[in-house]
This record gives structure tokens, sequence and C-alpha cells, in this order.
């Protein structure tokens, strides 16, 4: 990662789908919202379907998806995932609420998560949309074995047993980035409790 | 927040975000994510590349009234969702759901240890372990995967010493014996995906009737 400071005019900003979130999110757009379901209603779909649930049942978790996207929009946090992310999240909870029959045990919010979201954090963005691209990068330049492996992982193809004996996907950069955007998000938030 | 030294292997936090994991296991990492905030970036990292999976992935196209169905429902009241559980005192709002109240409980296992058992189904159990200051927990091997979370006080064993926050990592080939430490009840989210084999003879007695 080089040390150009970022300004406002950003060569990367949030990527489209995150954009139509954050409409939907800030103004309730219901264009936005169009947007995002002919984006992303037939990847869950295909998504669902590959990890084994049957097209019908599939269906009903995307229309629940969806419509916890239009609901849950003042939750999100563009600072601290991109669209796809936090559908991915919200995805998987809910099929996994469904197959097991019980709520997914899933971690505690982070505290005052909420308060922070209305403070620019353009670089946090930043590095985030950078990290994304990154990873993109990785992810395409691997060999084609690989590439499947990864793809069936998230896709949810893979047991734990499996995916514990792949050879893992190196995220280390990513981590960092996102650790220390949370870095400074915490210590912006002590900074505010002792002003 | 405290200093968590044990954390969370790669593997398992990514089996999590994939949703293949069982019930047991990810209540553990729900658990241990709670309170660790290296391991919750290192969880929205795997979901940044599950994001990013999504969409290079071959498309489905929906049935012709899934959109309707959808808008249909944006502008009707949603029926009210139960609120998720709040954290409660030691424990992570994902335990005090499992718990079913804000207490858990405790049944006697003798010599002062409690446990109680939080879910179990065909992929594993999971419980919380009380064990009173020095005590030790009967040294036992594993037939498969152990997570233990602890949650207050610590224990040590022949691996080291995990604190609140600190998760630790037994599989096959670890024969250990945790002893809490003498500064507080331990007090340990424990999950696993087979039965504890127990060493000493009454231990193992009791197994089937405790199911520990």
């Amino acid at each position: 990662m080089d040390d150009r400071k970022p300004s406002a005019a950003t060569p990367e900003g949030p990527c489209e789908q995150t954009e139509w979130l954050v409409a939907v999110r800030d103004r309730r757009d219901k264009a936005a919202f169009a947007r995002l379901y002919d984006y992303f209603v037939p990847r869950l779909k295909g998504m669902l379907m590959r990890s084994g649930m049957p097209g019908a049942a599939a269906e009903d978790v995307v229309q629940d998806v969806m419509l916890t996207i239009w609901r849950k929009a003042h939750l999100y946090d563009e600072n601290r995932a991109r669209a796809s992310a936090w559908i991915y999240r919200i995805a998987r909870n809910r099929q996994i609420d469904v197959i097991r029959r019980r709520p997914r045990p899933v971690p505690d919010e982070m505290v005052a998560e909420a308060e922070t979201r209305d403070t620019p954090q353009a670089d946090a963005l930043i590095g985030l949309e950078q990290e994304a691209a990154q990873l993109r990068e990785a992810l395409e330049t691997l060999p084609q074995a690989q590439r499947e492996i990864i793809e069936r992982a998230y896709v949810g193809e893979l047991t734990q047993a499996e995916i514990r004996e792949a050879t893992g996907l190196a995220l280390g950069t990513i981590k960092s980035r996102i650790r220390l955007a949370l870095e400074k998000l915490r210590h912006e938030l002590r900074d505010l409790r002792e002003e | 927040m405290k200093e968590i030294s044990h954390h969370l292997p790669d593997w398992l936090i990514r089996s999590y975000a994939t949703g293949s994991l069982g019930h047991a296991f990810s209540l553990v990492v729900a658990a241990h994510v709670s309170q660790c905030d290296d391991c919750r970036a290192r969880l929205e990292a795997e979901e940044l590349a599950g994001g990013l999976v999504l969409e290079t992935l071959d498309t489905v196209a929906p049935s012709d009234d899934l959109r309707a169905r959808i808008f249909d429902g944006l502008d009707a009241d949603p029926s009210p969702e139960p609120a998720k559980p709040q954290r409660t005192g030691i424990y992570p709002g994902a335990v005090v759901e499992a718990m079913g109240g804000p207490e858990p409980r405790w049944r006697s296992l003798g010599g002062g240890i409690r446990q109680a058992i939080l879910s179990e189904d065909g992929e594993g159990s999971a419980r919380l372990l009380y064990i009173p200051p020095g005590m030790a927990v009967p040294d036992h091997g594993h037939n498969g995967l152990e997570l233990t979370l602890v949650l207050q006080g610590s224990f040590s064993d022949e691996t080291g010493r995990f604190g609140v926050g600190d998760v630790e990592v037994a599989t096959d080939d670890l024969d250990h014996t945790p002893v809490a430490g003498m500064e507080d009840v331990c007090i340990c989210l424990a999950a696993t995906d087979a039965p504890l084999r127990f060493k000493s003879l009454l231990p193992r007695m009791l197994q089937p009737i405790f199911r520990i």
C-alpha cells in the first residue's frame, strides 16, 4: 500500500453496488433497490443452489435476504463492508437459520457501531476498495484448480474438514487493513468519550 | 478489551463465514469474535472474499413472480422479529440465546465442577463448564476437535495459560489436564464434535450419565 494521502477526489470510490445500497439506506430509493435486485438475486440464487438448496427453497431465502436488505439498510456501514460482503453475510445467516431451524450464532455487534457510521471515513472506505481490488486480482490470477477450490469454499460447497485441508488463500494484507480501520474507529470513539 | 493471546485458526473463521461449521463450533466462533477485534477483522476479510466470489458467480434466473413477491413486501409492515439477545455479564449474546435465559442451568458433576449443556446434535455439542479455582478437569483426550473459550477466570494446561477471551483448539493428539487458575472460578464455553474420552475410570463410568 502506498502512502499517498487519500483525497476527496479518489480514483476508486465505492463500487456501484455499495452506492445503490447507500441510496437505499439514506433515501429509501426503490430504483436503487431494483438495481440491487437485478444484480444480486440471480447470483444469490445460484450460490444457494450450489450449496445444496432446491430452487424454490433458495428463492424463499433470497426473498428473505432482499427484504432484510431493505429493512436493515440503516445498519449498513460502507466503511466496514462492501455491499456484496454485507449481503453475503445476510444470505448465510438466513440460509443457516432455515436449514438448521434454529438461529445461527452470530457475534455481538461492535459497541457504538451505529454512532461511528455518520462520520466521514474516506480513507477507511478507500482502504476497503483497494483491498478488494487486490484480493480480486489475487483470486483472478490463481491457478485454475486453486481458484476453483476457493470459489467452492465461499459458495458453501466444501465441508469444514475440506476447508481445513485446502491450502489457504492468504488474506493477510486484508486482515491488517481491516484491523487498522477498526483500531482507528476505536481510537476515535475513545477520543469522543474523553472530549 | 482485554489482551487476547489465543485466537481462532483461519480455517475455522473461514468455515464459519462460508456456513460450513456446525452449530456448536459456530457458537464458539461467534462468542470469541464478540470479544476479539482481531478475529472480527479476519471474519470481515473472509466475508469480503465471500462477497467478491458472489459477484463473479454464474447467475440463475429467478422465477417470474419473485420480483413482485419482494417488491410487494417492501411497504408491508414486517412481522416484528424477536430482538437478538444482548450480552449479559460474561456471556456474549449468542451464548445467552443458546442458554435460553440470562443464567446457565448448572448441573453438578461432583468436585464442585458444574456444566450446562447448551446444544447437542449429530455434529457435536456445546456446554458451559464451571470449574472452581485450582480444580482440574479430569485428564482427557478427544475423538475429534474440542474448542474451549474462557469467559471468566482462566485455566492452564500442558500447552499454556488461557485467560478471558482466549480459545484453545485441541485436536486428537492432545491429552491435556486443564487446571483452573486460583484468581476466580473458571467459566468456559466448550464445544466438541465427538464425545470426550476420559482416562480415569470414574469419569468414564459417569460419562453416559452426565454426557461429558
